[in-house]
């Protein structure tokens, strides 16, 4: 039900919100833009190359990042910090602030213990915000270029007008979901007399304390706009974060609704509506089947519960009210899209279900981040377009422009990228265990490794959670491989549309390779494939795939009644859960971000 | 458009307006870039929080501060927050990773993988413990009273594991257990258009049980 509501509700709202973004983005400049912009020193009307483009993209994104960082490392002395918390560590706040200023929010704090409320505002909510916009921004410049306008647009207008469809939608979903819990408040955190007062430690505990905050507004916008994180360390599968079924759906829909109204709005900005309705159609068919993976996953019972308990689907990691179908959908969707908050731990999926949100993240164009994902979309059917060239001896051409050397330099480097910033620091860290920090043994703690730096390419931001990431190493690696993952595969996409946008375009033959076609739309398919998820088979048979051949073979040979038997423990500080859970003698992890 | 003319089949008519046409002139420079960025700082961060903030605390103001629970004038807790039951007479919710159980600060998952033996352990530990609790066979204990929730807070059990225990309570409490089972339906929480799982929600259970039956001479707070 969940499933089939998320799809309807998205299908009905994602046509009209993408002619409406196509409307703005062709629509003169308000009154309301011109004199804000105009604030700022810039004329609204001001057009830019694709050079001049990026530069307003970098300068400000710099200025923000500098910004949130400096919020972040002297919050324990700036204003609204009802409950105190002191300055963030520099290489936690490095990391944060390239986190978010990427549009990824992976996070190796806990917002609800580490960050004032002038640092959820102030340095994350407006990140929240600027980056996705900054993302819709870049992907018009892209779609001007193709339409073979060498002028590809005014970048701060650009932003505005993302904004000026991203304010009120957030708005919106904020109120509906404190209307179902989410909390919504200047005051600090509440304080509970417990029902039952409990003894941990030795020490009587009778209180127990609730974060609560202007929670609601940075939910809203981290569903909205590809962002993901959350208010709580565990994102929304805390109660506080997504109290309801309902909130569920509202999320669901908000995470995937940009992205793919966007699909829409480019085939109306480009005037070629088939050629996104090939596109939406390639990535509709890619999603459903990892949706299904997922779902079908997770349905399995967890293999450490067999002999335990009653037949069930795999509820660690879940929260009751949202069950494993919706836990499901959710990790997909939310790694398709770039989003990266979950409503359950990805690290206690099932082996299965934990490699199809890494296949995702590896595609990252299905349906992708605001702006990015389409942008990815884009680079591949270029890739493609020249790779049918080649079979069929002509010289590959995009709406009638020549795809030649400089472009396909550009795209090449891109697709080399991502395995060499994942694979390699994935190698690297595995090749000294005291960096990696993995928590589990054996071939999980290899998939908890590339999950981290996958996701942080991805702009993702999810995790395997249980990875000990607040280190230096962790920290700067990945920022840098979060800055590389962001600009990278905006600039150079840029650079491609602007350099075709400067060729003659010949006029289309009987003889021109289509690209709205069916049959490219399966060659597409066919190369997303093959240059995207190829690349990573190996590492995903020793992580994920191991892991349930490992499962498998133990629940033929032995009863589940043999522990240690059959994953090889190679990995030190892990933290060991020892006792039972109900009498407070000993918590489960160590490992609360 | 460019494009029109070398579309082989175009598309009907744009229904958008031409985009202006762009001046030449100076880029904006470093200041710009500053006061852009102030701008959606003032916006984004500070405007947009304040008036939602404002909006949904004025409408829902019970939500917005927690969807707490008082007893008498005590706050005794969050629906929307489980926490720490023990003993035979309270309702038993789900472990919890969250720091030392139901922790909201230090709200977690205890990301274990299926294929960690310290889950295995846990869960066989936790499976002997409630079969002879409850007594009934392993094979009766539903997955969620054997698991920890993704956040370590979850307030719900399902139904079969709130009935699994309705036995015991009504024998320590001294009810009856059709009286138990009519307090459980009303702490059942469902979604709309069958939305999500069912989840009973332990918390208000427990509060309900307290108010029908007090616990014989158990440290129960008074009112």
């Amino acid at each position: 039900m969940d499933i089939l509501l998320t799809v309807l509700l998205t299908a009905l709202l994602a046509a009209p919100l993408g002619l409406l973004i196509a409307r703005l983005y062709a629509a003169p400049a308000s009154r309301l833009t011109s004199g804000l912009l105009r604030l700022c020193g810039v004329n609204a009307a001001l057009g830019m190359n694709w050079r001049q483009y990026s530069v307003a993209l970098l300068g400000t994104n710099a200025v923000l990042a500098a910004a949130a960082y400096l919020v972040l490392v002297t919050q324990g002395a700036l204003p609204l910090n009802p409950d105190h918390i002191g300055a963030m560590r520099w290489d936690t706040a490095l990391h944060t602030a390239a986190s978010f200023i990427t549009n990824t929010n992976q996070q190796h704090y806990s917002g609800q213990s580490g960050l004032s409320y002038f640092s959820q505002l102030v340095a994350i909510v407006t990140l929240q915000f600027v980056t996705p916009a900054a993302g819709m921004a870049a992907l018009f410049a892209v779609l001007r270029g193709l339409r073979g306008e060498v002028n590809v647009g005014n970048y701060y207008l650009d932003v505005t007008r993302a904004l000026g469809a991203l304010l009120p939608a957030s708005l919106l979903l904020a109120v509906l979901l404190t209307s179902q819990g989410v909390p919504s408040t200047w005051s600090g955190a509440k304080s509970a007399t417990l029902l039952q007062p409990q003894r941990v430690e030795g020490q009587l505990l009778t209180t127990q304390t609730i974060p609560v905050g202007p929670v609601a507004a940075m939910v809203a916008i981290k569903q909205l706009g590809t962002n993901g994180g959350g208010w709580y360390g565990p994102n929304s599968s805390t109660p506080l974060e997504n109290p309801t079924p309902l909130s569920n759906l509202a999320s669901m829909v908000s995470l995937i609704l940009f992205p793919v109204s966007l699909v829409i709005a480019s085939g109306v900005f480009l005037n070629r509506r088939r050629f996104s309705a090939a596109l939406l159609g390639v990535m509709t068919v890619t999603s459903a089947a990892l949706i299904t993976g997922v779902v079908l996953a997770e349905r399995q019972p967890n293999a450490a519960l067999l002999g335990h308990a009653a037949r069930g689907g795999n509820m660690e990691g879940k929260e009751v009210r949202l069950g494993t179908d919706a836990t499901a959908l959710w990790a997909s969707l939310t790694t398709q899209t770039s989003n990266g908050s979950v409503s359950g731990m990805h690290d206690s999926l099932n082996p299965l279900g934990g490699l199809v949100p890494q296949l995702g993240m590896f595609l990252n164009d299905v349906y992708g981040g605001i702006g990015v994902g389409m942008i990815n979309m884009l680079v591949f059917v270029i890739l493609t377009v020249f790779i049918a060239g080649l079979m069929v001896g002509r010289t590959p051409e995009l709406f009638g422009r020549k795809i030649e050397v400089r472009e396909i330099k550009l795209a090449s480097l891109l697709i080399l990228l991502q395995p060499a910033l994942v694979l390699g620091f994935t190698a690297l860290t595995l090749a000294v265990p005291s960096l990696s920090g993995t928590s589990n043994p054996g071939f999980h703690g290899l998939s908890q490794v590339l999950y981290e730096y996958n996701s942080a390419y991805a702009n993702n931001g999810s995790g395997f959670e249980g990875l000990g990431d607040n280190t230096p190493w962790w920290n700067v690696t990945c920022a840098a491989v979060l800055i590389l993952a962001r600009f990278l595969p905006i600039l150079a996409p840029l650079a491609i549309a602007g350099l075709l946008a400067t060729k003659k375009a010949a006029p289309e033959t009987s003889g021109t390779l289509r690209v709205d076609t069916p049959v490219f739309a399966g060659m597409l398919l066919g190369v997303m494939v093959l240059l995207q998820l190829l690349n990573f088979a190996p590492a995903l048979v020793l992580g994920p795939v191991a892991e349930q051949l490992s499962l498998t073979r133990a629940a033929a040979t032995t009863p589940a009644a043999s522990t240690a038997a059959t994953t090889p423990a190679t990995t030190p500080a892990a933290p060991t859960p020892a006792a039972v859970p109900t009498t407070h003698s000993a918590p489960l992890t160590g490992a609360a971000r | 458009m460019t494009t029109q003319s070398i579309n082989p089949k175009p598309d009907t008519l744009p229904d958008t307006p031409a985009e202006p046409s762009f001046q030449a002139g100076p880029q904006p420079g470093v200041l710009s870039w500053l006061t852009f960025g102030a701008l959606w700082i003032a916006v984004c961060g500070l405007a947009y929080p304040a008036v939602t903030t404002l909006l949904a605390g004025g409408l829902f103001p019970a939500q917005a501060n927690g969807s707490l629970i008082t007893r008498g004038t005590q706050v005794v807790g969050s629906a929307l927050v489980g926490q720490t039951f023990t003993g035979d007479g309270y309702f038993i919710g789900r472990p919890s990773a969250a720091g030392s159980g139901y922790d909201p600060v230090n709200a977690s998952g205890s990301n274990l993988a299926p294929s960690n033996p310290a889950l295995r352990e846990r869960v066989q530990a936790l499976s002997r413990q409630i079969a002879a609790r409850e007594g009934v066979s392993a094979d009766r204990i539903p997955p969620d009273l054997l698991t920890a929730s993704g956040s370590g807070l979850d307030p719900h059990i399902s139904p079969a594991g709130a009935q699994l225990q309705v036995p015991r309570i009504a024998r320590v409490r001294g009810l009856s257990q059709g009286v138990v089972l009519k307090l459980i339906a009303d702490a059942t929480e469902r979604s709309p258009l069958g939305l999500g799982q069912p989840g009973v929600n332990v918390l208000r259970l427990n509060l309900a049980l307290d108010a029908a039956a007090p616990l014989p001479g158990a440290a129960t707070p008074a009112r």
